[in-house]
């Protein structure tokens, strides 16, 4: 058996081979930040090119919506509870990280659960959780309204920007300019659905699909997978996490979401609204829907002057192309969204770009 | 019921004074810190003299390998050690809040003595304030520290030259993962302990290589990567490293990456980053590897002429990118 770093160099180059126009889009931001990392791009020829997709569930989050949580978390007597990423993300003129300095109570959590518990410690006040993520966080805040529900807490509340991903890669596959051979699809996310969204895809669009876990050798045997299916002609639904992810996903994860959510329309920064690709409460859960509760009226996006988020998640351009990115947007000072997530594409080529001039290709 | 520090005992009265008695003097005692003057006076040694200071404000105040107190002496104690001093003397302010558990306020000033000792610095002045309940988090303190660098002995980044190596002491990010562990309540199945120590020996087994260490720096917040950072941009030189020879233990790798988090930012307080020439990294090598909490050092890297003042990182793919500095708070990514 051969060692890793042979086994990595040996799939390297069976990639390197490929003499093809190849463009393929790796839809999960965990992929792109696992990619920059790895320093991959700078190792491949000029013909393969991996684009970033709408992945990262920061980066695609309307500003309209983001200045509607900040509207919300300014209220007197409001805890807002969201994870650390979404701190820094900029709406129209705000963001949450300066409504904080400004006194709004907002605290940073790593699970829902510790919202239910500030609930629990503070009758008192509203507790709402911000829920931002793909079907791989949406279970865990699905049984957060279901356990409040069973204790009968009653100021627990959750603003849902939950969306789902593959109506995100329908509405890119549809686009008239789509120049994608093939997706990198997120191993996370399928550990929930499964394989099944992807063969439907695949059937309509005839683009392989591979579902890819995160370690370097996992990212190079997905793309080697795509690649021997564009070679031979085919286009399948496959899995490379194996070792985690079943075709049929997990079953239990899938019925709580449904019991909990239903699809909705929602925005998508950059994208514009998808219809069904949100998730918001079911009738029976509306007393936990912050946005009810609240009555917070949705807000228009405006768009950023020159910044190219929407064409970045869409794979139409790299962040390079942006006229804004290094200059006017920096993580330090981030104008679109891509920049400010540890995930966001535009973070990932700030952060490990290659030492210029590249060592090849 | 446990006694609690009242405001009355920062007043600067007869209960300032039996608090000062009865906890830290007691405690700390030694002939400087006895004289109870204004200010402690001692001789030092002929010779350049270091001095460092440094707050610390951590939350939480007590967590696995160590506590603020013991962290409040190794911090100032490092920033000796890497300016190539014997650490000597050191003062201690201490902020404290209206209901602080003196039995927790004795437990700290017995860790500071404990790791004092540990460290052959004596602390020969202090002060106490109290602060109104929810003016302060607990408690804060300042240590500034003095010490006495040998004859010969000149660790600055102007030091450094292209071909020089670069070592780190030991396992990165053990402490800054433990304290989000202990802060969040994660858990992960072999409990991380903070590396918190006082890297004193290393001083004392570097001595010997008065020209082949050419800079230490402790890789405190902000991590190896910003330390690497500020060399290279101090230096004017590049520094080159590679991620597989970096000492990251396994629970710190697979937690960082499950909470979007690179070791290689998060802070330590008992590692070194040594810069070291090549004609005797060897012997270097070996004499650190000796100390106690030295055992895992590595070879990470080597100083380069370009890129001047950036430092670059080769991937286990054998490509190149940017380490940078770290920007904004280190938060934790959500999914």
């Amino acid at each position: 058996m051969s060692s890793q770093p042979e086994y990595l160099s040996r799939l390297l180059d069976e990639i390197v081979k490929e003499e093809r126009e190849i463009a393929l889009m790796e839809v999960c931001g965990t992929h792109t930040m696992a990619i920059a990392k790895s320093g991959l791009r700078a190792l491949l020829p000029h013909n393969l090119k991996l684009l970033s997709g709408p992945g990262c569930p920061v980066c695609v989050t309307a500003q309209g919506d983001i200045d509607a949580v900040i509207e919300l978390a300014q209220k007197p007597g409001v805890i807002m509870v969201t994870f650390g990423d979404m701190m820094r993300v900029p709406g129209t003129t705000s963001s949450l990280q300066e409504a904080r300095s400004q006194g709004a109570d907002i605290r940073v959590a790593y699970s829902p659960l510790d919202a239910l518990a500030i609930a629990q410690r503070n009758p008192d006040k509203e507790v709402v959780f911000l829920g931002i993520g793909f079907e791989t966080t949406a279970p865990a805040v699905a049984i957060c309204a279901d356990q409040a529900r069973v204790q009968g807490l009653s100021n627990f509340s959750v603003f849902s920007l939950h969306k789902v991903v593959p109506p995100a890669l329908e509405v890119i596959f549809s686009m008239p300019d789509m120049k994608i051979d093939g997706l990198i699809c997120p191993g996370h996310v399928s550990v929930v659905i499964g394989l099944e969204p992807y063969i439907k895809l695949v059937e309509e669009y005839h683009r392989p699909c591979v579902v890819t876990g995160f370690e370097t050798q996992d990212i190079l045997e997905g793309i080697y997978m795509l690649i021997k299916q564009i070679r031979q002609g085919e286009a399948k639904a496959e899995i490379q996490y194996q070792r985690v992810v079943k075709s049929a996903g997990n079953p239990v994860a899938q019925q709580i979401l449904e019991e909990v959510f239903q699809p909705s329309d929602a925005r998508w920064r950059g994208i514009g609204n998808i219809p069904e690709s949100g998730l918001e409460f079911r009738p029976e859960y509306q007393a936990f829907d912050a946005r009810k509760r609240f009555n917070i009226a949705d807000r228009e996006d405006i768009p950023i002057k020159g910044c190219a988020c929407g064409e970045v998640l869409t794979g139409k351009i790299t962040p390079q192309d942006c006229a804004l990115f290094g200059r006017a947007c920096t993580p330090l000072k981030p104008i679109g969204p891509c920049m400010v997530s540890h995930e966001g594409a535009c973070a990932a080529y700030y952060r490990y770009s290659p030492p210029t001039p590249s060592k090849k290709g | 019921m446990d006694s609690r520090v009242l405001m009355a005992h920062g007043s600067g009265g007869l209960m300032s004074q039996q608090l000062v008695d009865e906890v830290f003097r007691s405690i700390w005692s030694n002939q400087y810190l006895d004289a109870a003057l204004d200010g402690a006076q001692m001789t030092l040694p002929p010779g350049k003299v270091a001095m460092s200071t440094d707050s610390f404000v951590i939350t939480p105040i007590f967590f696995p390998g160590g506590d603020i107190g013991k962290l409040s002496i190794c911090g100032t104690v490092n920033d000796l050690v890497a300016c190539g001093a014997k650490p000597m003397y050191m003062s201690v302010g201490l902020i404290v809040e209206e209901g602080f558990l003196l039995s927790d306020l004795r437990k700290i000033a017995e860790s500071m003595a404990k790791t004092a000792a540990e460290a052959g610095i004596q602390i020969v002045t202090g002060d106490t304030k109290v602060v109104e309940r929810g003016s302060a988090d607990g408690i804060f303190i300042n240590t500034t520290g003095i010490g006495v660098i040998n004859e010969g002995t000149e660790y600055t980044p102007q030091q450094i030259k292209a071909g020089d190596y670069i070592i780190a002491t030991g396992n990165i990010g053990d402490h800054g993962l433990s304290i989000l562990a202990q802060r969040e309540g994660l858990q992960f199945s072999t409990p991380v302990i903070s590396d918190c120590a006082p890297m004193y020996q290393l001083g004392e087994a570097l001595l010997g290589f008065p020209g082949g260490v050419r800079c230490m720096r402790d890789p405190t917040r902000g991590g190896l990567a910003t330390v690497l950072n500020e060399l290279a941009q101090q230096s004017g030189l590049g520094m080159l490293v590679k991620e597989k020879s970096i000492p990251v233990s396994s629970v710190v790798k697979g937690a960082c990456d499950m909470l979007g988090m690179d070791p290689l930012y998060m802070a330590n307080e008992g590692k070194m980053v040594v810069v070291v020439g090549p004609d005797c990294i060897e012997e270097i090598m070996l004499k650190i590897k000796t100390v106690s909490n030295c055992h895992n050092a590595a070879i990470i890297g080597q100083v380069a002429e370009e890129p001047a003042g950036m430092v670059l990182i080769e991937t286990e793919l054998g490509a190149q990118r940017i380490l940078g500095m770290l920007e904004g708070e280190h938060l934790p990514r959500i999914c």
